[in-house]
């Protein structure tokens, strides 16, 4: 499978549901990285080696490399998408990750070594005690670099445009909507005339700026619009 | 050149955006500045979530679905579309009975210029194509009473006797042909693909079907037919209207290209030209004198 840094699959789990996922890796090995929330992420945590999945894509846009110097913001399995770009980002790196709790913190061992790493828990049992976006704003006073990438909750994301916007900083989020069909025919995960399936799920500052639900609305299964 | 009128509804030409396909909301149908008329997702009286994912699969020869009418309802529905700025806005609905159909038509109603009944979705049991034949006369002639015209969309099975009841009730168009009953199984887990298991099957492989129903309708009776099935480009909407159609509608195209419609006007003109007829409308059923 040939993909980009923030590009994802379908992933089917026969009997159960077909769920989007971003690969976080890419090349030789190819995987992904599942966070249980509900039946069928829970499905694949009870896989054991040699357990089939059934898999279409990649689909969608990823990450664009730009610059030199980039800081990498990511909340929670926000991690996962940003991965593959980390590795393939020539320039200077500064990663942001932020968890609920130390125990949540995934890919820490690797970014220590191909980032300048800072960390954030919410409950502080590791690192700096806050929001991954509190960690940024400061390294925003005292660094500057060319552009920042981020994924993990829609409102942390929202933060970190509003800080790009305001720094003049070039920003790219990765978005997650509630998709079927995957391929931009559905109209379930349109935000605003873009489809996060086709048209992203990378989106860059200066389609964000424009995306008025970004941040605030998502629509559920039925295409009902609700509060994030 | 390419200017149709179809039941009332003026259209500055004849390709409409089929019901289902990226117009579920307002911005994403806003997006289709180049269309004939754009027809919404099929909306029902309540929200429906639709079925489990996989919702579709790619085949051979075009695309499979199963996503089960879901939509938010239609009162949530109507907050979506009072605002758009589409000239030629047509609502799709479905219903269980004539006093569903008949509910969710005079609601929406004030915001379209003309209702689609689906009567064919192929997945969707009762409020598809099981719909019975005997009830779509007295369901259409309730959603007459809107005042707005009122299309049908038939699928391909038993679809003369559907399309004459259909016209007893007062239908102003049939639109056909809805996508048809079909599955995949993947062999590896020898298990059928779709959550729903069966879904409908669009795109290029039913084009025979949807020109074959448009012919024989306009044949048997003298009301406007919108070809829908399988178009994937200009002349493929040329066959559809030598078969009767006086205007088609495009669905899973889109899959492949994502703004077909500007492409498709253009190549009907060159085509039209090249041929000698100034206007479309010339090209209207003259295969059926033959
Ligand atoms: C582009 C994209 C990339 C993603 N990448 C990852 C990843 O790398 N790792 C990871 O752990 N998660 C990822 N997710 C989220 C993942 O798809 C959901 O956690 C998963 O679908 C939950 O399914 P479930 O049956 O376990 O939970 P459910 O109980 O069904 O749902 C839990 C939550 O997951 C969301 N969800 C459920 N089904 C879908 C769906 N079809 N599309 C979108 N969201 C859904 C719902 O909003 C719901 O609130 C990604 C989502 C998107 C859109
Ligand atoms: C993803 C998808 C969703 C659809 N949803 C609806 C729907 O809600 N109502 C309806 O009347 N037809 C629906 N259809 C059928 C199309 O409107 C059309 O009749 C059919 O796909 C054949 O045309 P095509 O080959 O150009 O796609 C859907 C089709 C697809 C591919």
């Amino acid at each position: 499978m040939d993909a980009e840094p923030g590009q994802f699959i379908m992933v089917w789990i026969p009997g159960i549901d077909e769920v989007p996922m971003s690969l976080s890796y890419i090349g030789e090995k190819i995987a992904i990285t599942v966070e249980k929330v509900g039946e069928a992420t829970e499905a694949m945590h009870d896989m054991i080696e040699g357990d089939r999945i059934g898999v279409r894509g990649p689909y969608g846009n990823g990450f664009k490399i730009f610059g030199e110097k980039a800081l990498f913001v990511a909340g929670g399995t926000g991690i996962a998408p940003l991965m593959p770009l980390i590795r393939k980002y020539e320039g200077e790196k500064l990663a942001v990750i932020g968890a609920r709790t130390k125990d949540l913190l995934i890919f820490k061992d690797e970014l220590e070594k191909i980032t300048k790493l800072y960390i954030s828990t919410d409950d502080g049992s590791h690192g700096y005690k806050g929001f991954a976006t509190d960690l940024a704003e400061k390294i925003f006073e005292k660094e500057e670099f060319d552009i920042v990438y981020t994924c993990g909750p829609e409102i942390m994301m929202k933060k970190v445009l509003d800080l790009c916007l305001e720094n003049g900083i070039k920003m790219q989020a990765s978005l997650e909507r509630y998709m079927k069909c995957g391929v931009g025919i559905c109209d379930s995960c349109a935000i605003n005339g873009y489809h996060v399936c086709k048209d992203g799920p990378v989106f860059d500052d200066s389609i964000l700026a424009k995306i008025d639900d970004f941040g605030k609305w998502k629509r559920n299964e039925a295409g009902k619009k609700v509060r994030i | 050149m390419l200017e149709v009128e179809v039941a009332g509804i003026k259209m500055r030409n004849p390709v409409m955006l089929a019901s289902g396909i990226c117009d579920l909301t307002k911005e994403s149908m806003e997006k289709f500045s180049s269309a004939g008329a754009i027809v919404t997702k099929s909306v029902g009286i309540e929200k429906r979530a639709g079925y489990k994912n996989p919702v579709f699969c790619e085949t051979e020869c075009g695309i499979l679905n199963a996503i089960g009418l879901s939509n938010p309802g239609v009162d949530e529905y109507i907050k979506e579309i009072n605002e758009i700025k589409i000239e030629n806005l047509i609502a799709s609905i479905f219903g269980k009975d004539e006093s569903e159909f008949y509910k969710v038509a005079k609601k929406i109603s004030p915001y379209v210029k003309a209702i689609e009944m689906n009567m064919s979705c192929p997945h969707a049991k009762k409020v598809g194509m099981e719909y019975p034949s005997d009830e779509i006369n007295s369901a259409v002639e309730n959603v007459k009473k809107t005042g707005k015209p009122v299309f049908v969309k038939l699928g391909m099975e038993n679809i003369l006797r559907r399309a004459e009841n259909a016209i007893e009730g007062g239908a102003d168009a049939i639109v056909a042909i809805n996508s048809v009953k079909a599955m995949k199984i993947c062999i590896d887990f020898a298990e059928p693909i779709l959550g729903n298991k069966i879904g409908g099957y669009s795109g290029k492989g039913i084009k025979p079907i949807g020109v074959r129903c448009v012919y024989e309708i306009s044949q048997n009776f003298d009301l406007p037919v919108i070809g829908v099935g399988g178009i994937m480009n200009a002349e493929d909407v040329i066959e559809y209207m030598m078969a009767g159609a006086n205007a088609v509608q495009i669905g899973s195209l889109i899959y492949y290209e994502e703004k077909p419609f500007a492409k498709i006007c253009k190549n009907l003109e060159e085509w039209l030209d090249k041929n000698g007829y100034s206007s479309i409308n010339d090209i209207v059923g003259i295969a059926l004198k033959k």
